[in-house]
């Protein structure tokens, strides 16, 4: 049957990836809530993850309100209804836009690094050495990553958030002739905690997984430079797909009804 | 030299697989570890006395950084037992494991440093996350260990990729050496370095180990290395062991297989596969 033999390879190369996948992400899991902890490590993933990122997310977030702005003024003008774009922005950016592009930034940024990182450390023996230390690397190494990227994420986007609404304001204020008091109001009265919060689930959401994809990657890696490089691109692109539908899938559960 | 002898296990050499006295402080039996559908440990017997420097040669590929990575835990054996101080080691995870880690420090081939932290870190690295010791008395220490291997307090504060070949090496042992453990194992310790380094890292890989009283099992295929850091040498070919003997003795093994390898001649039992060009 020579159909059938790589239909059946691949099929069990899948299953055996989703099983070492779910084996590691409930290691990992469990490590985050086990002691011993390294404050230290998570405070310096923290940073990483958080405030070195925070200039490639405000602009993303910046450019994204400022054409949202002006491509719904375009749209809308025809139909009168340019009154309804504070609300069209504010909601797209807190929803979406927000945690979706600040996951994917943060996706190409930290996953990569991580990825890289650690798949570096294991062709040079460094977890093996660590293991020898009588150190856990699961601990050391994939923990406070984790619990950075889960907390760093839903700061980063509210921050994106307010950013992103700064944007558009900027856009219909200074160009397409809004008042600035009014578009204010008007964004205020429009916007709803759930908004926000789902955005804020969806951040924390996205990035446990670009952290967990990095870690994955990296950490499985092997083979030398080729294993490494091989490593960042599964991360990035693993990441980049898992937040695409996720974020589906949150949606679904928050706003479906 | 007996061309007719065929590679049996443990042949040859008065020491035999057993060292002299006493409980082995390593004691491993049946060790078999497979790859796929290549056998690389096939029944593995050997015994480690206290406070001996045990070598394992063998070509390249011929398992043996599999098997210090089976003792160490870091793969997981197909089949028998690894015995350390008379426990059982094989099946052991989590803090149990790490319990019986902290007897041991390792000398990576390539040192393994971690790239992230400075090198007085990496030294005291076992003493602050191992044995959770304050910074400041692990850097007091970690300061001592890099003096015992020759390097100076500057050298603490500079970063591995800041290090020669050499130097690494030094930081590695110093890193081995730190939490006085009482096995080493040194990974081809004198690969990829210059003839005089390498025997300034012997004599200090020499040195420690007697100092600390520690157990050691050294792999590589460096012999001028092997002559001057072992009191024994096992060979290992073909996932098996097939000869062990005094270090002394070695020249006067009888077995081709260790003639030709210690000879580094290519006529012999042991054939590389080399197609023509």
């Amino acid at each position: 049957m020579p159909i059938l033999q790589p239909i059946g390879r691949t099929f069990l190369a899948f299953l055996e990836a989703t099983g070492r996948l779910s084996l590691f992400t409930v290691l990992s899991l469990s490590h985050c809530v086990r002691p011993p902890f390294y404050p230290r490590l998570v405070l310096r993933q923290m940073v990483e993850i958080g405030y070195y990122s925070l200039p490639v997310v405000g602009l993303t977030a910046i450019f994204t309100g400022m054409v949202l702005a002006l491509q719904s003024y375009t749209g809308f003008a025809r139909f009168s209804a340019e009154s309804a774009i504070p609300n069209v922005v504010v909601v797209s950016i807190t929803r979406e836009l927000g945690p979706v592009l600040a996951g994917l930034m943060v996706a190409g940024r930290v996953g990569a690094s991580m990825a890289a990182e650690i798949g570096t450390m294991r062709v040079t023996e460094q977890i093996d050495a660590l293991d020898t230390l009588a150190t856990n690397p699961f601990k050391y190494l994939i923990a406070p990553r984790l619990i950075a990227g889960l907390t760093m994420l839903p700061i980063l986007v509210l921050i994106a958030d307010i950013i992103g609404v700064f944007g558009g304001y900027v856009v219909s204020t200074q160009k397409l002739g809004f008042n600035p008091t009014s578009y204010l109001q008007n964004t205020w009265d429009f916007i709803e905690a759930q908004d926000v919060i789902s955005g804020l689930v969806k951040a924390a959401v996205f990035g446990f997984l670009v952290t967990l994809m990095g870690c994955y990657h990296g950490y499985s890696s092997r083979g030398g430079a080729q294993g490494v490089g091989t490593a960042t691109t599964n991360a990035v692109v693993s990441a980049s797909i898992l937040i695409l539908s996720f974020n589906y899938f949150i949606t679904e559960l928050f706003f479906a009804r | 030299m007996n061309d007719s002898t065929d590679a049996k296990p443990l042949t040859g050499g008065n020491a035999a697989a057993t060292p002299k006295g006493g409980t082995p402080k390593i004691s491993i039996r049946g060790l078999t570890k497979v790859f796929g559908d290549k056998v690389v440990l096939d029944g593995i017997d050997l015994d480690i006395g206290e406070a001996e420097s045990m070598l394992v040669i063998g070509g390249s590929g011929s398992g043996k950084s599999v098997l210090l990575k089976c003792i160490l835990g870091l793969l997981h054996p197909d089949a028998g037992s690894i015995k350390v101080d008379g426990e059982e080691v094989v099946g052991l995870y989590g803090a149990e494991l790490d319990r019986v880690r902290r007897k041991f420090g390792m000398l990576f081939q390539n040192a393994a440093l971690f790239d992230s932290l400075p090198v007085w870190e990496n030294v005291a690295f076992g003493l602050i996350q191992g044995q959770r010791m304050a910074r400041d008395k692990a850097r007091e220490i970690a300061q001592q260990k890099l003096g015992a291997v020759g390097l100076g307090e500057d050298v603490g504060l500079l970063m591995p990729a800041e290090l020669s070949g050499g130097m690494r090496k030094r930081v590695g042992l110093a890193r081995a050496i730190a939490t006085e453990p009482e096995i080493i194992f040194f990974d081809e310790p004198t690969t990829g370095l210059d003839p005089i380094m390498g025997d300034v890292i012997d004599r200090l890989i020499v040195k420690c180990v007697k100092e600390l009283g520690a157990t050691a099992l050294s792999i590589t295929h460096d012999m001028a290395s092997a002559r001057r850091i072992s009191d024994r040498i096992a060979m290992l070919y073909k996932g098996k062991i097939i000869w062990t003997g005094r270090t002394a003795e070695i020249d006067r093994s009888g077995n081709p297989y260790v003639d030709q390898f210690i000879n580094g001649r290519e006529e012999g039992p042991i054939q590389m596969q080399v197609r023509d060009l």
